[in-house]
């Protein structure tokens, strides 16, 4: 028995190593032909900063049992800062050319990761503030009220005593990009990898603790509203960084890209991927990103043997996609990963299921 | 023998109001250092709602609650299990989907010394280990070291009220409060539930306040007995004091049929 | 700002909050019953006004006006069946996540059906009339709108209160376990509730977008969560709670445009729900609870 563990150890270790370097393999190629490859560069750095999200999405959701929908709000203010940050200087005449800029940020200027880091601990400051509040509500009102609180920043952003600093509804231009896709896998390697640290640590059990029962978490000497403070706090710092990654990979950002709906895209990843799973939702937002470009074909006309079918035209692949979400939500409620997490075994077991399942057939 | 009678849990007077309703009516009782105390009553007489107010659940709406001469009006339920009061629930609070290695090991965090950023960054390996150790030697003592990778939820019953006082013990009470812990179980469980009561009364240096319906269980164990109805407080004293006593017998007989 | 300005900015206040009263009665009503914010009630209320667009093209208003009400009805019900009656003994965070999933849905779909640019909305005969009493001139609807809202809320309280279904309704928001014990059908009153605030969502429609004059594929959600903030401020499950919530936030936004916040009026909506959080968790109306150990 002991000799098989070993065993599997080693084996377990062998595959993570060929898994890294499967993926690096991949990133180096694509980076090497970044020409050829602009699309699917995009497609993967995408899913990367919605995994991000998604995970920091999962921490307060899944993990501690609160149903907040504000990320797009810390997103929106990790993006400006950041954008404000890395506008290089030379720059900012141009982008701020309608209403000019604030005195105060017109040299303010920060290097990238520094700039991101600002802007995570921008939008944990503010989720500090905002959870005082509405951490105290019970589960729909704490959805209603944080949803309430990103369209409030949102507006704030939009508002026009703010355009010498957010630029209005003119939104921010010129915002540096990455300088290779393997910024964004460090970014996103070391900002998931945090949040399992944590999930896995003393404290992500209280997390967890609160989410299968507060009146029995309290008795056990867990402070609720710390514990939750927490939770939301540290999530809210995270999307605040992938806010500030997805300024940075759009080059241009406005008030407009951080509408409920974009929350409500994270909140999909994670439902898809399993409320729960840190996994199952860095899955989710790889099949949901990917999944929308590859649905697109839905969206061009096509004629079959000349006759063209009506129904293929712009809109019909967010309605399968939207469809697709359905089912899954009321047929699969675990998504792809319950609340497991990828692990060799889980693979090869399902290898091994399936194939006993085929076997079973044939006979 | 030293015969000098400390203090643990004291009540004085305590009322709790829910709107209209007087759920508790000027209740005031004692619980010494070392003692097993049983609190009975009929159905709806009020007895959650002492504990609840004991625990914090309830601010009550007039008197005091103290713990070693400590006065706990205000305190959060949290820091009232920080000062050394532990319980168990009358339908079993355990955290369901974790395992029963991790609830026990939740509690054990309450006397931690560390931090959100020590404990991600794994600094706390000492702190950690500690826990881990404590919990195993826990686990081992209550005989739920072979379960210990099983989901909380998947025990049998009988288990699952074990696995909670466990949990309770883990936060290091001095004082532990059961809320009906024999129920549900049948003749043979509930003698070993006696037996296990003493058994970590002696052990862990505990006191015990109990709420418990099985009056094989709390006649043979409890050294006093405090009798609760429609709120008040009808008798107390010793087991056999409460078996003669006519208003006991009343509120039983008279008052409700399933006692 | 002179008194007749003023008065004017007031109807158009008041007109506006009995649209979102209608509306917020929906809300009140499913969550009363179903501890569920219905997020698709706000796609609902614009898949209503599509309906009404297409009906009016091709029919006279009078038959066009109860068929958009049926339609959208039978919309609402369907998918109460469709995605959230199989959720019935799931999380509440599942059904909820379902209630986001059909929203989104409905949004989609009418952007592929009917493209994402603004559709104008029809006329209804003699709603758009203009009316001048001394120095304020406002269509009919602006009128009419207050006095059909107070009109419907009567008709719904007495419906509730003396009716066996309204006290079905009752019994299953208070406690539905018992209330199914009790030989009451879940299923029949909980299609009923949702078929009552699909239609009072319709005739909100109507009157939101006579004012407003086009619909498009989002034109439901941020209304729709306005609606639901003003269900909170009255007190969730509270009808006459709804329709002050609804006049409140009506009037509070049409003031903030008025003084030249437009920027903010959606804003303000969320700072009302947060202060109401804070202050009176349970709304104006709203009955307390204790949680049970």
């Amino acid at each position: 028995m002991k000799y098989d563990f070993s065993r599997k150890k080693k084996r377990d270790a062998v595959l993570d190593l060929l898994l890294i370097a499967v993926v690096l393999g991949i990133c180096g190629f694509l980076e090497a032909n970044k020409y050829n490859y602009s699309y699917a560069i995009s497609i993967i750095e995408r899913s990367m900063i919605y995994a991000v999200v998604a995970v920091s999405m999962n921490l307060v959701n899944g993990f501690t049992g609160l149903f907040s929908l504000g990320q797009a709000g810390f997103m929106a203010l990790g993006a400006y800062v950041t954008a404000i940050l890395t506008i290089p200087v030379s720059q900012r005449p141009s982008v701020y050319y309608i209403s000019g800029i604030n005195p105060l940020i017109a040299n303010l200027s920060a290097p990238i990761t520094l700039a991101l880091i600002l802007g995570g601990l921008v939008a944990a400051a503010c989720a500090a503030l905002i959870g005082i509040p509405v951490l105290r509500l019970k589960s729909d009102y704490l959805a209603i009220a944080t949803l309430g609180f990103a369209e409030i920043i949102r507006a704030l952003i939009a508002a026009p005593m703010m355009d010498t600093i957010t630029n209005g509804s003119y939104g921010l231009k010129s915002i540096p990009g990455f300088s290779s896709i393997f910024q964004v896998l460090i970014l996103t390697v070391v900002s998931i990898g945090l949040m399992v640290l944590l999930i896995n640590s003393s404290y992500g059990r209280m997390f967890k603790a609160v989410r299968e029962d507060e009146i029995a978490a309290e008795a056990m000497g867990i402070n609720l509203f710390h514990t939750k403070e927490l939770s939301f706090v540290i999530s809210s710092f995270f999307a605040g960084i992938s806010g500030g990654m997805l300024a940075m990979f759009m080059r241009s950002i406005d008030s407009k890209t951080f509408q409920v709906s974009l929350t409500y895209d994270i909140l999909l990843i994670v439902v898809i991927g399993g409320i729960g799973s840190v996994t199952g939702s860095v899955l989710g937002a790889f099949v949901v990103t990917a999944g929308r470009e590859l649905l697109r074909f839905f969206d061009e006309p096509l004629t079959v043997a000349g006759v063209s079918i009506p129904l293929f035209r712009p809109g019909f692949r967010m309605v399968i996609f939207s469809i697709l979400l359905m089912v899954v939500v009321l047929f699969y409620s675990r998504g792809l990963m319950g609340t497991n997490e990828f692990s060799w075994d889980g693979i090869f077991g399902f290898f091994r299921r399936k194939r006993k399942a085929v076997k079973a057939e044939g006979r | 023998m030293n015969e000098v009678k400390e203090n643990v849990l004291k009540m004085e007077n305590v009322v709790m109001q829910f709107g209209g309703v007087t759920a508790i009516d000027g209740l005031s009782l004692e619980v010494n250092r070392g003692e097993i105390v049983a609190l009975i009553g009929p159905n709806g007489a009020g007895k959650t709602t002492a504990f609840n107010c004991i625990t914090g659940i309830y601010q009550p709406t007039s008197g005091v609650v103290s713990f070693k001469g400590e006065n706990l009006k205000g305190k959060s339920p949290d820091c009232i299990t920080r000062l050394g009061i532990a319980r168990t629930f009358q339908n079993i609070r355990l955290f369901s989907n974790l395992t029963v290695f991790d609830n026990v090991l939740i509690a054990k965090h309450l006397r931690a010394h560390d931090n959100v950023f020590t404990a991600t960054l794994r600094l706390n390996l000492k702190e950690e280990d500690r826990m881990r150790r404590e919990t195993e030697k826990l686990l081992r003592e209550q005989d739920l070291y072979e379960l210990k990778d099983e989901i909380a939820s998947s025990l049998p019953y009988g288990l699952q009220r074990r696995l909670e006082i466990a949990r309770a013990l883990a936060t290091s009470p001095e004082l532990l409060l059961l809320d009906e812990p024999a129920a549900g179980m049948n003749p043979q469980e509930t003698q070993e539930l006696t037996d296990f009561i003493v058994k970590i009364r002696d052990q862990y240096h505990l006191t015990v306040f109990m709420i418990e319906h099985h009056m094989d269980l709390v006649m043979q164990i409890s050294e006093r007995i405090y009798v609760l109805n429609f709120g008040k407080l009808i008798a107390q004293g010793s087991s056999e004091e409460i078996q003669n006593n006519p208003e006991v017998i009343e509120a039983y007989l008279g008052g409700s049929e399933d006692a | 700002m002179s008194l007749t300005t003023f008065l004017q900015q007031c109807l158009t206040g008041i007109s506006l909050g009995g649209a979102y009263a209608l509306i917020a009665i929906g809300y009140t009503m499913v969550y009363g019953i179903l501890r569920l914010i219905n997020f698709a009630h706000g796609d609902i209320f614009m898949m209503a006004g599509y309906f009404m667009i297409f009906a009016m093209a091709s029919m006279p208003w009078f038959i066009a006006v109860p068929f958009v009400l049926l339609v959208t009805t039978v919309l609402g019900v369907g998918i109460e069946r469709v995605a959230y009656k199989p959720l019935r003994s799931a999380p509440r965070m599942s059904v909820m996540i379902s209630a986001i999933g059909v929203s989104y849905l409905l949004q989609n779909l009418a952007t592929y059906l009917f493209t994402a640019l603004p559709m104008a909305y029809p006329e209804i005969p003699g709603l758009k009339k203009i009316f001048k009493i001394g120095g304020l001139s406002a269509s009919f609807v602006t009128f009419f709108t207050p006095v059909l809202t107070i009109v419907l809320v009567y008709l719904l309280i007495t419906l509730i209160h003396h009716t066996k279904m309204g006290m079905a309704m009752r019994a299953v928001s208070k406690d539905y376990e018992t209330a199914a014990l009790m030989g009451i059908d879940i299923n029949r009153t909980i299609s009923f509730t949702f078929a009552i605030g699909s239609l009072l969502a319709a005739i909100g429609s109507i009157l939101y977008f006579t004012d407003r004059m086009t619909v498009f594929p989002f034109s439901g959600s941020l209304p729709g969560l306005k609606c639901f903030v003003a269900a909170v401020f009255g007190g969730i499950g509270s009808i006459p709670g709804a329709v002050v919530g609804g006049f409140v936030l009506g009037m509070g936004e049409t003031a903030l445009v008025a003084a030249g916040y437009s920027t903010f009026s959606d804003a303000f909506t969320f700072v009302v729900l947060i202060i109401i959080l804070l202050v009176r968790p349970t709304g104006l109306f709203g009955e307390k609870t204790t949680n049970k150990v």
